[in-house]
C-alpha cells in the first residue's frame, strides 16, 4: 500500500530555485511578446535580456549560503553562488554585443534571446546542484540551446561548427551518463554527498578501486570534452572559428566555468578521499593540455583559432589547480576565471568589431594576423586595447591575468607541487610568443594595402563593453583585495 | 615631500599618458621638459637623502592585496639611490640625443613609460611590485626595438622579450615559494623584502632558490651562456634603445643579485662563489675576444658591455663590502660610459648609416671634437685611472681578490683585453689617412649632440677624480647589508668569507 506523501511547501525551499525561475520566466516572456507583436527590433530583446539577467543577478545575490531545496536536489553553497554570478556577469556582457553596426542573421529572431536565457538557466542548474541527474539535465538544456545558437549564425562555417559541437557534445553527454551509472552502481546514490559517504565506507573493500576509478575516468572524459582538455579538444578551434566571435568568447568562459564547478564537486570528491590515481590523471591531463595546446597555438595563422587554442591552454592551467584540493586552489580557479572572463570576452569582442562580411582578407580565415598589421596607424585605440588584452593573456603585470596566474601558481607551490609550478611558468613563457605575435603585427608591421576596414562593425554598445573589459583588465590590481576575500570566503564556507 | 618615490614613479607615467594629447610638433619639447623635471626630482631625492643612514629611507607602505600580503612598499637606500638618479639622467640624455626619427611622439611616450618601470624596479621593496615593474619594462622596450630598429628588428625584439620573460617566470615561482615559507613560519602572507630578510631559510632550500633567482637575473645581466639575446637587441635597437638598455635595463639584473640573492640566500651565495665566478670569467674573457673579432662598431661596444658586466658580477660575489661597493659603483660607471659609447656610435651612424669600422678611418682629422669625446669614453671604458671606470673596476677586483686571488688575476685580463679591442677600434676608426671620400665632409658634433655628451664627460671625469660623494652612501648601505648577511649566514665557511670591516679606507 503506497503511503501518501505530504509535501510541505516550506520544506521545498523554493527560493533556491528563484534565479532559474526568473530567467526561464523571462525567456517565456520574450516568446510571448514575439507572439503578440511581430517584427520588433533586436534592441528591445537585448535590453529585456539584460534586465532579466539583472533580476536574476539580484535573486542569486540574495540567496542564503549553504541551504538545500526542492527535495534536497538544489544545493546553494558558496561556489554555486559565485559561479552563478560569474555566469550572469559574462552573459550580461555578452548580450549587448548583438547590437552591432552590421546586421546579422541570428539577432533578427527573438528566439535567439529566449534560447540564450534558457541556456543560462541550464548553466545555473548545473552549478546549483550536486545531484548527478539534475547536473545532466542542466547540461543538456544548456548544450542543446548552445548548439542552436551557434547554428543560427547561418554561415556554412557555423553549420559545420554546430554539427561538430553537437556530435561530440552528445558523445560527451553519453560518457557523463555512463560515468553516473558507474557511480550509481558502486554507491547506489546519485546525490554526491551520499556518494561520498558510501564510497568512503566501501573504500577498504578489495577490488573496489576498479569501478571507482572507472567511473571517475568516464566522468573525466565528459568533463574533458566540455572544458576542452587535450585529447578531447578537437572540436574547439573549428567550433570557435565557425561561430560568431562573441559566441566563441562566451563559449571559452561560461560552459567551462560550469563544467569546472561540476568537476570540483565530482572529482574533488575523489581527490578529497585520497584516490591518488584520479589526482594524477587530473595533473597529467592539465600538463598535457597546457603544453600541447601552446605548441599548437604557436603555428596558427588565424587570431580566432589562436585564441581558441589559448583558451584550451588556460583551461589546462586552471585544471591543474583542481588536483590540489586546498581552499586556495579552489579559490584560485574562480579568481582566474573572473579575470579571464573580462580579458577574453574583451579580446573576442575586438574580433567582433573587426568582423567583415565577405572574405576580403584571406581565402581561408576571417581573422588572419595580416588583417591586424599596422593597426596602430589605422586605429590606435583599437591597437592599444587589443594589446592590453594580449598582454593580460600573456600574464604581464599589472594586467589582470597576471594576478590570476600568480594565485594559481602560488596555490600550486603551497600544495607542494613545485615541478608543476615550474611547468606552468614555462608554459606561460611559451604562450607569450603567440600573444606577442599579434602585438608585433599590430604595432611593428606596416599596414597591408587594402585593409582599412578593421573597425567596420563597431557601435556604441560594443565600445562600452570593450571599455568595461579593458578597464577591469588594466586596473584589476585595485579590485584584487575585495575579489580575493569574497571568493575565498565563499569557497571556504562551501567546505572546499 | 615624504612620498617623493611615488612621485618619481608616477610622474613619467602620467606624463606619458598626457603625452597622447600633445601635438606632434611640440612633443620633443614636452619630452625634454618632462625628463628634465624627473631628473631634477631625482636630484632632490639625493639632496633630501641622509647619507649617514644606511637603511631604507622615504618608505611608503600601502596595502594592495592584504589577504595575500602584497603591499605597495617603496624605499630607497644608498644602493639604489644613484641607480635611480642614473636612470633619470640617462632617459633625459636619451631624449636630448633623439634625432629625426619617425613617429617621435610614440617614441617619447614609450621612453617615459620605460622610465616609470625603471624607477619602479629600483625602489620597490615588495617582491611582487618589483616583479610588476620588472616585467612591465619589457613592453616599451619591445616596442622601441621592434619599431625603430634595424633590419632584423622583429627577431631581436621578440627574442629579447621571450628570453627575459621566461627567466623571470622561474624567478616568480621562487618568489612564491619564499612567500609560502614565510607564511608557514609567520602565519601571514608577505612579499615585503624586509620581512623576507628576517627569514632564515634551510641551506638546501636556499640552494635551489638561488638558482631560480639566478636564472631570472642572469638572463637580464646577461650572463654567459644566456647572453645571446643582447648582441641582437643592441645590433637592431635604435641608438636611444641601446643607450637605455645598456645603461639601465641590464643593471636590473645585477641590482637583483645585490637586493635579493645575497641577503636572502647568503649561504647559497657563498657556496656558489666558484661556479658563478667561473661563469663571470667566461663572460669577461669570451665576450672580450668576441668583441675583438667584430667588424661593426656597435657590436664591439655591445660585447664590451657584456664583458664589463662580468666584472660587476665578480664584485657582487666578492661577499665583502669593498667588492659590493665597487660593483655598485661600476654599475653606475658602466651605465654612464656604455650609454655614452652607444650615443657616440649613434652619432656616426646618423651621418653615414653604417657602423662598420672598415668604412671609416682618419675620423680624428675630420671630426676632432667627436674623436676627443670618444677617446675619453673609451679610456673610461678600459678603466684608466682618474676616469669613472677605474674606481669601480678596481674596487670590484680588489674585493674579489680577498676571496679568490687566482680567479681575480684572470678577471684582471678584462682591463688588458678591453684595452686591446677598444684601442684597435679607435685606431681603425679615427687614425690613419681618410680613405673614403664620403668621410671627408662629415660634420663634427652639433649642439644637440654636445648637450647630450658633455654632461656625461663631466661626470666621467668628476667621479673618476673624486668619487667620494657617491661612494660614501653606497658604502654605508653595503656595509649594513654585508654585516646583516654575516649575521644571518648559518655555515661557518659563509661567516668566514662574508667580510664587513675590511674596507679599503679602514685598512689604512
Amino acid at each position: 500500500m503506497l503511503q501518501p506523501i505530504s509535501v510541505n511547501m516550506a520544506s521545498l525551499n523554493l527560493s533556491t530555485l528563484s534565479p532559474m525561475l526568473v530567467v526561464v520566466g523571462g525567456a517565456l516572456l520574450i516568446l510571448i511578446i514575439d507572439l503578440l507583436k511581430k517584427n520588433l527590433d533586436k534592441s528591445l530583446y537585448v535590453t529585456l535580456s539584460i534586465l532579466i539577467l539583472f533580476v536574476d543577478f539580484g535573486a542569486t545575490l540574495s540567496l542564503g549560503i549553504n541551504q538545500r531545496g526542492f527535495f534536497d536536489v538544489m544545493l546553494i553553497d558558496g561556489i554555486s553562488v559565485v559561479s552563478q554570478l560569474l555566469i550572469l556577469i559574462a552573459s550580461m556582457l555578452f548580450i549587448p554585443l548583438a547590437l552591432t553596426q552590421k546586421r546579422f542573421h541570428e539577432y533578427s529572431y527573438p528566439e535567439y534571446f529566449a534560447l540564450f536565457l534558457f541556456m543560462v538557466a541550464g548553466f545555473q542548474f548545473m552549478v546549483a546542484t550536486d545531484n548527478l541527474i539534475l547536473i545532466f539535465v542542466g547540461l543538456e538544456t544548456a548544450s542543446l540551446a548552445l548548439y542552436t545558437l551557434i547554428a543560427m549564425h547561418n554561415t556554412p562555417g557555423s553549420h559545420e561548427a554546430a554539427i561538430k559541437y553537437f556530435t561530440l557534445g552528445a558523445m560527451a553527454a553519453g560518457f557523463f551518463v555512463m560515468g553516473a551509472a558507474a557511480i550509481y552502481a558502486v554507491t547506489g546514490a546519485v546525490e554526491l554527498y551520499d556518494v561520498a559517504k558510501v564510497m568512503q565506507a566501501r573504500m577498504s573493500e578489495p577490488g573496489i578501486l576498479v569501478p571507482v576509478i572507472g567511473g571517475a575516468l568516464l566522468m573525466m572524459v565528459a568533463i574533458g570534452f566540455k572544458v576542452s582538455l587535450i585529447p578531447f579538444h578537437l572540436w574547439t578551434p573549428d567550433v570557435y572559428e565557425g561561430s560568431s566571435a562573441p559566441m566563441a568568447g562566451y563559449m571559452s568562459i561560461v560552459p567551462k566555468i560550469t563544467m569546472m564547478v561540476v568537476a570540483m564537486r565530482l572529482l574533488g570528491l575523489y581527490v578529497d578521499m585520497g584516490v591518488e590515481p584520479v589526482r594524477w590523471m587530473i595533473i597529467a591531463l592539465a600538463v598535457v593540455t597546457m603544453t600541447l595546446s601552446n605548441m599548437m597555438a604557436l603555428v596558427q595563422e588565424d587570431v580566432k583559432r589562436m585564441l581558441a587554442y589559448s583558451s584550451i591552454s588556460h583551461a589546462g592551467f586552471v585544471m591543474a589547480a583542481l588536483a590540489l584540493d586546498t581552499t586556495k586552489a579552489y579559490s584560485s580557479i574562480f579568481l582566474y576565471y573572473t579575470l579571464f572572463l573580462f580579458t577574453n570576452l574583451g579580446a573576442f569582442a575586438m574580433l567582433w568589431i573587426s568582423r567583415h562580411k565577405g572574405q576580403t582578407y584571406h581565402s581561408r580565415f576571417h581573422h588572419p594576423y595580416e588583417k591586424f598589421a599596422g593597426l596602430i596607424h589605422t586605429s590606435p585605440q583599437g591597437a592599444v586595447i587589443m594589446a592590453i588584452f594580449m598582454l593580460s593573456l600573456t600574464g604581464v603585470p599589472p594586467f589582470s591575468l597576471f594576478w590570476g596566474k600568480l594565485y594559481v601558481i602560488s596555490a600550486t607551490v603551497d600544495a607542494g607541487y613545485l615541478w608543476l609550478a615550474i611547468v606552468m611558468a614555462i608554459n606561460s613563457a611559451i604562450a607569450a610568443y603567440y600573444y606577442l605575435k599579434l602585438i608585433v603585427y599590430m604595432f611593428l608591421k606596416p599596414p597591408a594595402p587594402g585593409i582599412e576596414a578593421v573597425g567596420i562593425n563597431s557601435s556604441k554598445p560594443l565600445v562600452v563593453i570593450v571599455g568595461i573589459s579593458v578597464t577591469v583588465t588594466a586596473l584589476s590590481v585595485f579590485i584584487m583585495q575585495p575579489l580575493l576575500s569574497y571568493i575565498s570566503y565563499m569557497v571556504s564556507v562551501s567546505g572546499y | 615631500m615624504e612620498n617623493i618615490l611615488s612621485v618619481l614613479i608616477f610622474f613619467p607615467l602620467i606624463a606619458a599618458l598626457l603625452g597622447i594629447l600633445v601635438k606632434k610638433e611640440t612633443i620633443r619639447v614636452y619630452g625634454l621638459t618632462v625628463a628634465a623635471i624627473e631628473f631634477l626630482l631625482s636630484l632632490w631625492l639625493w639632496f633630501a637623502f641622509d647619507p649617514a643612514n644606511s637603511g631604507f629611507q622615504f618608505i611608503e607602505y600601502v596595502p594592495l592585496v592584504s589577504d595575500f600580503g602584497i603591499n605597495y612598499y617603496l624605499g630607497v637606500d644608498g644602493i639604489s639611490l644613484f641607480i635611480v638618479i642614473m636612470a633619470a639622467l640617462i632617459t633625459l640624455i636619451g631624449i636630448i640625443s633623439l634625432g629625426e626619427v619617425k613617429d617621435l611622439k610614440n617614441m617619447i611616450i614609450s621612453l617615459l613609460l620605460l622610465e616609470t618601470a625603471m624607477v619602479g624596479v629600483f625602489v620597490s621593496l615588495d617582491a611582487i611590485v618589483f616583479y610588476l615593474f620588472w616585467e612591465f619594462s619589457l613592453v616599451p622596450m619591445l616596442y622601441i626595438i621592434g619599431y625603430w630598429g634595424g633590419e632584423k628588428r622583429l627577431y631581436a625584439a621578440i627574442k629579447f622579450f621571450l628570453y627575459t620573460f621566461a627567466g623571470s617566470l622561474i624567478m616568480l615561482v621562487g618568489m612564491l615559494y619564499i612567500a609560502y615559507v614565510y607564511q608557514s613560519v609567520a602565519g601571514v602572507w608577505s612579499f615585503s623584502l624586509t620581512d623576507w630578510y628576517a627569514l632564515v631559510l634551510p641551506i638546501s632550500v636556499q640552494k635551489w632558490l638561488f638558482w631560480a633567482f639566478f636564472l631570472g637575473f642572469a638572463i637580464k645581466v646577461p650572463m654567459f651562456p644566456f647572453h645571446t639575446w643582447l648582441p641582437y637587441a643592441h645590433g637592431q635597437a635604435p641608438t636611444v634603445g641601446s643607450v637605455i638598455l645598456a645603461a639601465v635595463l641590464l643593471k636590473m639584473g645585477t641590482y637583483g643579485f645585490v637586493r635579493f640573492s645575497l641577503p636572502l640566500f647568503p649561504d647559497a651565495a657563498v657556496a656558489y662563489i666558484v661556479p658563478v665566478g667561473v661563469i663571470a670569467l667566461m663572460m669577461i674573457i669570451y665576450t672580450a675576444m668576441v668583441a675583438y673579432a667584430q667588424k661593426d662598431m656597435k657590436q664591439v661596444i655591445a660585447y664590451s658591455s657584456i664583458s664589463h658586466m662580468g666584472v660587476i658580477v665578480l664584485g657582487t660575489f666578492a661577499m665583502n663590502a669593498v667588492g659590493i661597493t665597487g660593483s655598485i659603483f661600476l654599475m653606475l660607471s658602466h651605465g654612464i660610459v656604455s650609454g655614452a659609447l652607444f650615443l657616440l656610435v649613434g652619432v656616426i651612424y646618423d651621418r653615414r648609416h653604417t657602423k662598420l669600422m672598415s668604412e671609416f678611418g682618419g675620423l680624428a682629422s675630420v671630426m676632432p671634437r667627436y674623436a676627443v669625446v670618444f677617446g675619453i669614453m673609451l679610456m673610461a671604458s678600459v678603466g684608466l685611472p682618474l676616469t669613472i671606470g677605474f674606481v669601480g673596476e678596481y674596487l670590484s677586483l680588489a674585493g674579489f681578490f680577498r676571496v679568490a686571488p687566482v680567479m681575480t688575476l684572470v678577471g684582471g685580463t678584462s682591463i688588458i683585453l678591453g684595452a686591446v679591442y677598444m684601442l684597435s677600434l679607435y685606431k681603425k676608426t679615427f687614425f690613419g689617412p681618410v680613405t673614403k671620400e664620403e668621410n671627408k665632409k662629415l660634420f663634427d658634433l652639433n649642439g644637440r649632440e654636445l648637450t647630450a655628451l658633455i654632461p656625461l664627460v663631466a661626470i666621467v671625469i668628476w667621479l673618476g677624480v673624486y668619487p667620494k660623494p657617491v661612494l660614501v652612501p653606497i658604502d654605508n648601505s653595503v656595509k649594513a647589508l654585508v654585516s646583516f648577511m654575516q649575521e644571518k649566514a648559518q655555515t661557518p665557511e659563509a661567516k668566514a668569507i662574508i667580510h664587513v670591516s675590511t674596507s679599503s679606507k679602514e685598512a689604512k
